[in-house]
């Protein structure tokens, strides 16, 4: 597909009544945000990454997908950080429903890095693959097309390879596009992961790829997966972090950690909510409104009495140790998809993958062991 | 994984596992100073309404919240509803406000049930501290109406106070029948009290059951489950016949909200009855 074709595959998407959205220009940093037309991409933008940093420049250059992971993931977009569940009025002494579902909108997930996808695969396998379904989840998802994209400039945060997520994309999109971008070429190589997909390539005007093209194409997933920022070793870690909860980089990292759940707010598979009841002034209508919630706060673990997590030590534990070691009991999967948004976005600059490397570095190996009896 | 693409009007509503079905209190009695007992019966007759010794509800109290609360009735009588409930945040603060004919909603019901299949066949002993007497009382009402069922059937219950001994006129009825054995026992004592002074695990040692062939089901505060399981394991109890119910924050009770989690168990779902063996670990561990 020409560079050109790109602004009609948006076209397209919209004229199927579906609302675009994917990385746009915002606040200094690339959000995820509404598209209408090509010019909203961030082209020509370069970001930086690190650990508490993120810096954003424009090249000059005509590359459309230049920079790596968004500073946002779509996530909110299945899975709103606020929604209404639910919505009563009273009635005598009791009460009747009168909740009215917003209408879904119909959406294109444009531009989904691999990272991305899996953190959408492994929000489908908590919400729609248990014994119980997320309604409003479902109906969200099962209206999303996807259009996703080959990453070939991964950040200096970022540790799909290890985690292997990423660069490419292998499953769970309709669309995927890889940028094809030298010595005065510029095109795209578009493929379809789904009958869907399928349907919108008629659409568009296309030409068979050329040798090089796919030559191209691989020497940039290569390139891409040996540019990782960061790599880690994610082998036995379940037991890794179930065997060291007492070891004393808790103790270390809790005197970094503010608890600010930036960590939990950035990633994509944080999937914590909480519900919080609001009723009218005059008591008579009543609703539930489920939002995020974040491991890090002291009301997340609050039963009558007070907090089970008391200590950040142990809200930290709590966080990584699931997210690395617990996830994979639960849901027979990692629960972190190499992203390295939580390592960008902590203000105190606390990166998983050091704190992962410490505890399986150390000879210390501690449980707590039983305190009586 | 992938899920195919259609039209939202095409998304069909199915039913939503967020919404309260409603009932209405149809007893309400206070049973202690902090603690009260309703009876519920659904608004719409035709709801049907099973559930097992051990499971709990999520109860909605309009404008003001959810609370779990594990069910005190007889399984028999479903789809009425017995909840007896501690006071102790704004959802049960609320709920004791309300009176005879005012509607709750009801979500559930939720969690693994005790493990009456298990004890077929076994001495059954119950250790219950303070308010654990209510999730437990289902299981009685199951052994004394399967009572060829089981083996001996053993109650050790420990409160506070004299003054916080939960369903006092049941206990007597069940204190004087032959086909079970009661003890109870109070932290401390008030003047009047003829009965024990300890805590609950000192009336391990002395019940009647047969260690080896025993089911025991614990419930109370976490420190007194642990302290009842070592008890029993010392007595000779197997652990792999010893239960716990664990208590977490829950917004959900369907593995959604991740307010629950205790390691890699969440405790809506995995429990919240846990064989002991399982979490034996998991409750020596602060703060996890």
């Amino acid at each position: 597909m020409e560079r050109a074709e790109l602004g009609h595959l948006i076209d397209v998407l919209q004229r199927e009544g579906r609302e675009v959205v994917g990385p746009i220009f915002r606040n200094q940093a690339i959000d995820i945000g509404p598209i209408t037309t090509e010019a909203d991409l961030p082209i020509g933008c370069v970001d930086e990454q690190e650990r508490a940093t993120y810096r954003l420049t424009r090249n000059g250059s005509a590359r459309v997908f230049g920079f790596s992971e968004p500073a946002a993931s779509f996530k909110p977009y299945i899975f709103p950080q606020r929604q209404r569940i639910a919505a009563f009025r009273r009635e005598g002494r009791g009460f009747v429903d009168e909740h009215h579902e917003e209408p879904i909108p119909r959406l294109a997930l444009f531009g989904v890095r691999a990272c991305d996808l899996a953190a959408i695969a492994i929000l489908d396998r908590i919400l729609l693959e248990g014994p119980y379904v997320d309604e409003s989840y479902r109906r969200r998802r099962e209206s999303c097309f996807i259009v996703a994209v080959n990453c070939a400039q991964p950040g200096g945060t970022c540790f799909c390879a290890s985690t292997q997520t990423g660069p490419n994309c292998t499953f769970g999109y309709d669309l995927v596009l890889t940028e094809l971008h030298a010595k005065g070429n510029h095109r795209f190589l578009i493929e379809a992961g789904s009958p869907d997909g399928l349907e919108i390539l008629e659409h568009l005007e296309l030409s068979e790829p050329t040798d090089d093209d796919i030559d191209f194409a691989r020497r940039q997933r290569e390139h891409a997966a040996d540019s990782m920022g960061r790599e880690m070793n994610v082998h036995g870690l379940t037991e890794l972090l179930n065997d060291n909860t007492q070891h004393s980089r808790w103790d270390d990292v809790a005197s970094r950690c503010f608890n600010c759940t930036n960590c939990t707010l950035v990633c994509p598979t944080c999937f914590c909510a909480t519900i919080e009841d609001t009723t009218s002034f005059d008591g008579k209508q009543a609703e539930r409104w489920k939002r995020w919630d974040s491991c890090f706060t002291l009301d997340h673990s609050y039963v009558h009495g007070g907090a089970v997590r008391v200590s950040s030590r142990a809200r930290y534990r709590q966080w990584l140790t699931h997210k690395f070691g617990t996830w994979k009991e639960q849901f027979g999967m990692l629960g972190c998809v190499g992203c390295g948004r939580c390592i960008t976005w902590c203000p105190a600059g606390i990166d998983v993958v050091e704190e992962i490397e410490a505890i399986r570095g150390s000879d210390e190996k501690v449980r707590e062991e039983v305190d009586h009896g | 994984m992938h899920q195919l693409t259609e039209p939202a009007v095409d998304v069909a509503p199915s039913p939503d596992v967020m919404l309260p079905h409603r009932f209405r209190i149809d007893k309400y009695r206070k049973d202690t100073a902090d603690t009260f007992t309703v009876d519920l019966v659904p608004v719409n007759p035709d709801q049907p309404f099973m559930y097992q010794p051990g499971q709990f509800n999520m109860i909605y109290i309009f404008g003001v919240g959810e609370a779990p609360i594990s069910i005190s009735g007889d399984p028999a009588t479903a789809p009425k509803l017995v909840h007896t409930t501690r006071v102790v945040g704004t959802v049960t603060t609320a709920m004791r406000g309300l009176g005879v004919g005012h509607e709750l909603g009801i979500r559930g019901p939720f969690g693994r049930p005790w493990p009456t299949d298990h004890a077929r066949g076994h001495d059954v002993v119950l250790v219950a501290g303070g308010i654990g007497l209510a999730p437990l009382r289902p299981v009685l009402y199951h052994v004394l109406a399967n009572r060829s069922d089981y083996g001996k059937l053993v109650l050790l219950y420990g409160t506070r106070t004299p003054a916080d001994i939960l369903y006092q006129r049941e206990l007597q009825q069940w204190r004087s029948r032959l086909d079970m054995e009661v003890f109870v026992t109070v932290d401390r004592a008030t003047p009047g009290w003829r009965g024990n002074v300890d805590v609950v695990t000192t009336l391990i040692p002395k019940a009647p059951f047969d260690p080896l062939n025993t089911v025991a089901m614990i419930c109370g505060p976490e420190i007194m489950m642990r302290f009842a399981a070592i008890g029993l394991l010392k007595r000779g109890v197997p652990a792999n016949h010893l239960y716990v119910s664990l208590e977490r924050n829950m917004k959900c009770a369907v593995g959604f909200c991740g307010h629950c989690q205790l390691s890699r168990e969440f405790v809506c779902r995995d429990g919240p009855v846990f064989p002991y063996d399982r979490v034996r670990d998991l409750m020596m561990t602060r703060e996890l």
